[in-house]
């Protein structure tokens, strides 16, 4: 199966990244730029599809591929 | 003579490449903040090292549409001497002043330490009096210093001597082991086309006491001062008018 | 005194479905005890409401009060004739430093949110000190760092082969490896990208701080005595303005937290979790340099832990005035934000700015052109309050100085642990180890192990990761006993250097917070430097339990007493409670961060042998004592005995011969024999970075008179190679000044031993009539690649030129 793992950080969490962004989007003549957050998109190709391996996945996302101190998560899974 | 030094929000070597300047017998630097919009009393533009707009998006993204960045490109092309030192580099490769890119370092760590390069091109507007293979001992301090170019790009910059410094070993040999960061070719710093234009990763400015482990940085700022000179002799309107 | 409840209060009723009632759980949640809240009743003549309890919980914390250890911290000698601005009463120290110029510096732990999120907690920590800094007036120049974590590498110290166990230590490992790269990168990325050098620091391994890094930063700053910004709310009318970073619900109550143990639920208080902006914080140091050079400031003061309650409260509390703030004035990064949120919230890179009424505009106008948010949130009254409105309610009144200054201050019990107090009725000092009485190891392994040991090891895998030539001042880079800077423009050269060995307080409070001082002044000497002034960071477990109260009672005492000794005030610093994990306390680790200066930049002196020929000396004896040691530790497994003794007046005698000695041009290296004693400290010595040394040295007194050869026969060989004893000094000399340094030497009194000479690609000793020989690349690689392959893998370690 594919996964798409999208992580971002918490809503509460400050993103110096994305208030950067958005200043120069703003300044470059887009006031209407209410708020940017910056984050990371990973394409995960994986073999066989099951609920345990879903369930791993999961569990790596957690523990690897977001900081859960800071960042959520989100996988889409996509069926070939 | 009257060199800029562009301040970006984030530029962190502003000051260290005005003291470095002001140390050379000729030359005198100032400040342009980067919401000026023209650099017309100005011989020479130095864009410093430093995290502008905190590199944010990627290295120099953001600083490449700050205002004096429609001036630095204008006097580029009209042939005003431009350097770009780690940073600067990265801005003017953003802004399309010079080809390629500077991607994380292959170690994916930042590196801060002294390194060797040597001169691949004698006599450039920028290494005055340096033969080729003139070894210089220069600073560096970056995160995304590896610089890459496509296959054809690095044909180009090949062909027509634009790759300035390499990294290389203290014999002056170009081996993997000198490249600190991945670049391509171990490259350390590039000429556009037209030669007025070059940015590298290590810092000049760092290099220009002896008492911090080398001076040869200066010698870029001394170069840049000499090929003004010269140019305007050339032009038929005497050397430039010396500030104190 | 008391209170009468303004007409226009909204009382705690009021708050509507918001703010919960105060009931004693929630006031012991607040972390106050009954008797506390008696007196917050007290202060304000009623009850407070859920703001005001918010408030005074993190102004009576700890960490904003130290209610438990400011007894203690009166002992330390705080006065001295440099001293411009002394301990406690702003927000760092400053100290003259001649010709107009003054350097402002401070240390500051930020080990409980490291713990948590160790990137953006160490990346926060140096983000606050550096505030500190240039609060105060002052351009930041440069950073030091004194950092602890678990071991990293898979020794582990006597245990049986089981199973079980094994496989807890790896976990364990792979923790404390995360927690220390997290750092390192969080440290980098703060530091680098604002553009402040990291030249220097020291880093400790050992397993009492698995769970509970330290993290202590340092910074100093340099000023002209004209520009020196005070924290305090001066001029009545005066307009307050809120500059930088805007409010966000970051680190609620992250100063209460940090005066908590941290227990497995602690890693349920993520949200206390602040992310640091350096971008931010370059801009707002610049437009704060920028205001203060223009005269329009009365008061300044940063927003660190307790944000907006500590910054308004403290500077109407120095300056003996009121101050009144309007929330809803206040820059907000989230919608429908209490005022308790904001008011505890410690978003990063804000700064209270009381600016002289009539210059209004020279704000506005310089935070514009930096764009940085700047808002005009309030004024200074004259009737001694903090007054803080929301939107016509008042959400919190109190009397600003009592809050900070009323703070229950308390002597907790102190009780020295079991084996300590039977040695202390049986005569002072414990017995010492006997070292023929250690299981018999191969002492030519043991260097190795020793160089190998992450502790001892080269820290380059970290220092190459901080930019530390960045403001073109650094001399002496990370690497040598103390880093030197050079400030150009003031033309002053400054030597730091930060230290403590947290195994010798273990064993002894006492004896590791004089040898911590000792030491960090013995580092500024070998730089060439004499020593000025401490900040000190004191970093140790929860003060109710008696034995870490103890332990904090006597290396204060010890520290106070070495300070006195060789004339260095503590200038200010930080305490740090509570460093305890679920598997215990930390060894006791009162850092200390020591500043001097070097008079001529032909002074300037490191660590490293300079050329082949050149005789070695050591200034100070061979010593004797394997107590506390890390050959102990490292070969043997134990954290045992008592730890070297320092007689200050011998040490100060020492350091003041060898320094002389620099300053007549005789000294070509000197190296301080601290970790690893010696053999350590002479492999160190030719380590040079521009290129390896060998040396033949005879440490069985061959070169020295007969009388002392006999007394050094009968040490045991690894106690004459890796005994810790302190006020020695490595030096190396010309052959033709050899002769005048050892006449200088006799006449101060100092003793001292040639021990050979550099050349060779071998480090060859020779101990107790027996040879050791070492081909010097094999030492080097040890010493030089093992954290990195400790956390990369072999094939990432730099190769060795050879000689």
């Amino acid at each position: 199966m594919k996964a798409k793992v999208i992580v971002t950080p918490k809503k509460t969490v400050l993103d110096p990244q994305g208030n950067a962004v958005r200043d120069a989007m703003r300044h470059l003549g887009m006031p209407e730029v209410r708020n940017v957050r910056i984050g990371k998109y990973l394409e995960i190709d994986l073999d066989g599809k099951n609920v345990d391996l879903e369930k791993r996945l999961d569990d790596l996302c957690r523990d690897l591929l977001s900081n859960p101190v800071i960042e959520e998560y989100s996988i889409e899974r996509l069926s070939e | 003579m009257k060199f800029a030094v562009i301040q970006f929000p984030g530029s962190n070597c502003d000051q260290d490449c005005i003291a470095a300047i002001n140390g050379i017998a000729g030359l005198h630097a100032e400040y342009v903040w980067h919401k000026e919009t023209s650099l017309r009393d100005f011989d020479a533009i130095v864009l410093p090292g430093g995290f502008a707009y905190g590199d944010y998006l990627r290295c120099g993204a953001i600083a490449r549409f700050s205002p004096i960045m429609r001036a630095v490109v204008s006097d580029a092309r009209a042939g005003k001497l431009v350097l770009g030192t780690c940073n600067g580099f990265q801005i003017l490769c953003e802004a399309g002043l010079l080809p390629g890119a500077l991607v994380r370092n292959r170690s994916l760590r930042f590196v801060c330490e002294m390194v060797t390069t040597r001169v691949e091109v004698a006599n450039s507007p920028f290494m005055h009096g340096c033969s080729e293979g003139t070894l210089l001992r220069l600073p560096i301090a970056h995160g995304e210093g590896c610089f890459f170019a496509d296959p054809e790009t690095l044909r180009q910059l090949n062909r027509d001597r634009q790759v300035i410094l390499r990294y290389s070993d203290r014999q002056g040999r170009i081996v993997p082991e000198a490249n600190p960061n991945g670049s391509i070719e171990n490259i350390a710093g590039i000429c556009n086309h037209e030669r007025n234009v070059f940015g590298l990763m290590p810092h000049p400015d760092r290099a220009s006491d002896a008492r911090l482990g080398s001076a040869d940085g200066a010698k870029i700022f001394r170069s840049m001062m000499e090929t003004i000179n010269a140019n305007r002799a050339e032009a038929g309107s005497g050397p430039a008018k010396q500030v104190a | 005194m008391t209170l009468s409840t303004p007409k226009d209060f909204a009382g705690p009723d009021n708050f509507g479905v918001l703010d919960p009632a105060v009931t004693p759980k929630l006031v012991a949640e607040h972390g106050l005890t009954p008797e506390e809240f008696e007196r917050i009743k007290k202060i304000l003549g009623r009850e407070p409401n859920f703001t005001e309890l918010g408030i005074f919980s993190v102004m009576w914390s700890e960490h904003c009060s130290y209610k438990n250890s400011r007894r203690e911290l009166k002992k330390l000698p705080t006065t001295g004739p440099n001293i411009l601005v002394k301990a406690g009463e702003e927000n760092a120290g400053v100290v003259d430093i001649g010709d107009g110029w003054a350097i402002a510096f401070k240390i500051e732990s930020h080990n409980h949110p490291s713990a948590i999120e160790p990137f953006q907690g160490a990346a926060t920590g140096v983000g606050g000190i550096i505030r500190d800094i240039f609060t105060m007036g002052a351009r930041p120049e440069f950073c030091l760092n004194s950092l602890r974590f678990g071991p990293i590498v898979g020794q582990v110290c006597n245990l049986p082969a089981n199973k079980d166990r094994k496989l807890k230590t790896c976990t364990t490992i792979v923790t404390n490896r995360r927690l220390f790269t997290g750092v390192v990168s969080g440290i980098a990325h703060y530091g680098n990208c604002i553009g402040i050098p990291t030249i220097g620091g020291e880093i400790y391994f050992d397993e009492s701080f698995e769970g509970n890094p330290l993290v202590n930063v340092f910074c100093l700053g340099v000023l002209r005595y004209e520009q020196l910004a005070r924290g305090a709310a001066k001029g009545i009318g005066n307009p307050v303005f809120y500059v930088g970073a805007e409010t966000g619900r970051d680190g609620l109550a992250g100063a209460t937290f940090a005066s908590r143990e941290l227990t497995e639920e602690s890693r349920e208080d993520r949200p206390a979790v602040q992310v640091g902006d350096p971008f931010k914080e370059k801009l707002l140091l610049e437009a704060c340099l920028e205001l203060l050079a223009r005269d329009a400031v009365a008061g300044i003061q940063d927003m660190g832990a307790a944000g907006l309650t500590c910054s308004t409260c403290e500077t109407a509390s120095r300056g003996g005035s009121g101050i009144e703030i309007d929330l809803a004035k206040v820059p907000k990064r989230e919608p429908g934000m209490t005022p308790y949120e904001i008011l505890l919230s410690e978003s990063q890179e804000r700064m209270l700015i009381i600016a002289k009424r009539g210059q209004e505009s020279v704000v506005r106008e310089i935070f514009d052109k930096w764009d940085v948010p700047c808002a005009e949130i309030g004024r200074v009254t004259d009737d001694g309050m903090m007054r803080v409105r929301n939107n016509g309610t008042i959400a919190a009144e109190i009397p600003a100085k009592p809050l900070t200054e009323e703070a229950p201050l308390y002597e907790r019990e102190a009780k020295p642990p079991v084996a300590t107090r039977l040695w202390r009725v049986s005569g002072g000092r414990p017995t010492r180890l006997w070292p023929q009485n250690l299981p018999k190891i191969d002492n030519h392994q043991a260097l190795r192990q020793l160089l190998r040991d992450p502790t001892i090891a080269s820290k380059n895998w970290v220092y190459h990761q901080y930019d530390h030539s960045v403001r073109t001042g650094t001399i002496v880079k990370p690497g040598s006993d103390a880093a030197v800077f050079f400030v150009r423009y003031a033309n002053k050269i400054l030597a730091a250097t930060t230290d403590c060995n947290s195994l010798y307080c273990a064993l002894d409070p006492r004896e590791g917070g004089k040898a911590a001082v000792a030491e960090a002044a013995r580092n500024l000497t070998c730089s060439g430097a004499k020593p000025l002034a401490v900040t000190d960071n004191l970093n140790f477990g929860n003060p109710y339990k008696p034995q870490n109260f103890w332990q904090l009672r006597e290396a204060v005492e010890g520290i106070a007493e070495a300070c006195r000794a060789f004339g260095t005030p503590v200038t200010g610093g930080n305490v740090s409670l509570y460093n305890e994990s679920p598997a215990g306390v930390v060894d006791p680790t009162p850092t200390i961060a020591m500043v001097g200066l070097i008079d001529n930049e032909r002074h300037i002196t490191t660590q490293w042998f300079k050329n082949d020929g050149d005789a070695i000396i050591l200034a100070g004896e061979i010593g004797d004592d394997l107590g506390g040691s890390q050959f102990l530790k490292v070969c043997h497994g134990r954290k045992e005995g008592p730890p070297p003794h320092v007689d200050l007046a011998h040490e100060i005698k020492i350091q003041n011969a060898v320094r002389d000695l620099i300053r007549e041009g005789l000294v070509k290296s000197a190296h301080d024999c601290s970790e690893g004693g010696l053999a350590v400290a002479l492999a160190e010595c030719c380590f040079n970075p521009e290129k390896l040394f060998g040396i033949d040295v005879d440490l069985d007194g061959s070169h020295s008179p007969a009388g002392r050869q006999e007394e050094t026969c009968r040490r045991h060989v690894a106690t004459v190679l890796f005994n810790e004893s302190q006020s020695r000094i490595v030096i190396s000399t010309a052959p033709a000044n050899l002769e005048k340094t050892m006449s200088i030497l006799r006449e101060r009194d100092v003793p001292f031993q040639q021990l050979g000479k550099v050349g060779g690609d071998e480090l060859q000793i020779r101990a107790n009539r027996e040879t050791f020989r070492w081909p010097i690349g094999d030492l080097y690689d040890d010493w030089w690649n093992s954290i990195r392959r400790a956390l990369e893998n072999d094939s990432s370690a730099e190769r060795i030129p050879s000689l």
